[in-house]
């Protein structure tokens, strides 16, 4: 185990597990992991950590993460000491207002904001609902406009909870946002979160009568790009979408995957026309199809996708990738970990990939940074 | 096959997934006759046809199983009386897992 000093200044991956948090540095220049990789955890120990995230805005190094103990609930934690020490668990308390009739369960996505909007984070949380923070993470509020929403309760769980899972902003305070929720949809807003209007048009529902509702769909994960901030891409239960006019209508892209069913989705952090997935081959089995672990990457906005497979086993691989356990970091890198427990990296652009660690609990998130040097 | 046309008066045509249609010799439509007036009785009426089938639908407590959603006319009976949902004449039932998250 190496100690943590925030100091490395290479690729850090942030993996959040069932069983705990763990921290993974890359060793040796560059920072990709030519050299090995040391683990560091379990942090939190036996509390699940859905969310995690790195925040170097403002002359920070802060990470963040949010434990759930089935016991004694859900707190949101963070370290300025690259996870040496970690914040109390009363000291950023993040509630729903009593008239709600709602309690937090569990984070899904801290979000730090733009660099234009510093001091601002959002929260993805269950049941689904936004947070956000004006300060940088010292006090929370519900955003009233989802909080409040007339879909509200016809939103509905499946077996993962009715979480609020993906925000995605255009970075300017007080602009466009999207967020998804599963199983709910994705929601607009236009107005810097006054008001969200449902943005599933061609998003199909497999598992309700109506196969197009307005709402209500199970959407995994929404990813774009800063350069194309209007065009979106969509992994759904059964679906792969893209969006050029930033949710108002779909289209499917499943060209040439073997399954459209699946969790995870990236972007490459310097192509906007560059997408990962992980296919699964249903929602019933839930593991990789014909039991080979195969990333796909699309570089032509989903025009067409192609297998990833050097490096990944490709025989016996019952595998599953959940939907924030892919992550990118510039300039090619990508990484995810799978539900047996195993860390995957790709230094370029996932053409080849490495074993970072196995033998970790179940993998739920994954998040890459380039930690400042002190 | 699906049936067709309009059933008779006092008939609910009920449609399955595809997951338990081996309870039912491969139909995904089933008819219920007996004048069900209610979800619960749906659900009686298909255990009491095909062997087995309602204990994929209602746990050993007698609840619907928490993957499972029954609608009528398009509308997931949770979110009205559950099993006591009313079923009228001519309803259309439909029986889908539900959305499982992870």
């Amino acid at each position: 185990m190496a100690s943590g000093d925030g100091t490395s200044g290479g690729g850090t991956l942030l993996l959040g597990t069932t069983k705990g948090a763990f921290l993974a540095r890359a060793r040796g220049g560059g920072g990709a992991g030519d050299g090995g990789w040391d683990l560091d955890g379990p942090h939190f120990p036996g509390e699940e950590v859905y969310a995690m995230a790195y925040d170097d805005r403002a002359g920070r190094s802060r990470l963040w993460a949010a434990p759930h103990n089935p016991f004694w609930g859900t707190t949101l934690r963070f370290s300025d000491d690259f996870g040496a020490s970690w914040s109390g668990k009363a000291e950023r308390s993040v509630k729903f207002p009593e008239d709600s009739g709602l309690s937090l369960k569990r984070i899904w996505q801290i979000q730090p904001g733009s660099a234009r909007e510093p001091e601002v984070i959002r929260l993805g949380v269950e049941p689904a609902c936004l947070f956000i923070s004006h300060d940088a993470g010292e006090r929370w509020e519900a955003v009233d406009g989802l909080l409040n929403h007339p879909h509200r309760e016809r939103w509905h769980a499946g077996a993962g909870g009715l979480c609020l899972h993906t925000i995605i902003t255009d970075g300017e305070p007080g602009g466009r946002a999207t967020i998804a929720i599963s199983a709910g949809g994705a929601y607009r807003s236009d107005d810097g979160g006054a008001t969200w209007a449902a943005r599933n048009n061609g998003v199909r529902a497999e598992f309700l009568p109506d196969k197009h509702p307005e709402f209500g769909q199970c959407v995994h994960k929404i990813v774009h790009h800063p350069s194309n901030p209007a065009r979106l891409f969509l992994q759904n239960h059964w679906g792969l979408y893209r969006s050029d006019d930033w949710g108002d209508s779909w289209t499917d892209i499943a060209n040439g995957v073997p399954s459209d069913f699946g969790f995870a989705m990236a972007m490459h952090p310097g192509d906007a026309d560059t997408v990962y997935i992980v296919p699964l081959e249903s929602d019933g089995f839930r593991c990789t199809p014909e039991a080979k672990l195969r990333v796909y990457r699309t570089r032509d906005g989903g025009a067409s996708w192609e297998a990833l497979t050097e490096g990944l086993p490709q025989r016996n691989a019952y595998e599953t990738v959940l939907r924030d356990a892919l992550a990118t970091l510039a300039p090619g890198q990508v990484f995810f970990g799978t539900r047996s427990g195993k860390v995957y990296a790709s230094r370029d652009d996932g053409t080849s990939w490495r074993l970072v660690c196995e033998g970790l609990p179940p993998v739920v998130c994954v998040k890459a940074c380039a930690p400042r040097e002190a | 096959m699906p049936a067709s046309g309009t059933p008779a008066a006092g008939v609910v045509r009920v449609t399955l997934p595809a997951a338990l249609t081996e309870f039912t010799g491969g139909r995904a439509v089933v008819e219920i006759p007996g004048a069900p007036a209610s979800v619960g009785d749906i659900l009686a009426g298909l255990g009491a046809a095909h062997p087995g089938l309602r204990d994929r639908l209602i746990t050993e407590r007698g609840g619907l199983r928490p993957h499972v959603n029954v609608f009528v006319d398009g509308e997931n009976t949770r979110f009205l009386g559950g099993l006591d949902t009313p079923v009228g004449d001519g309803a259309e039932v439909v029986i889908l897992p539900a959305v499982s998250g992870g």
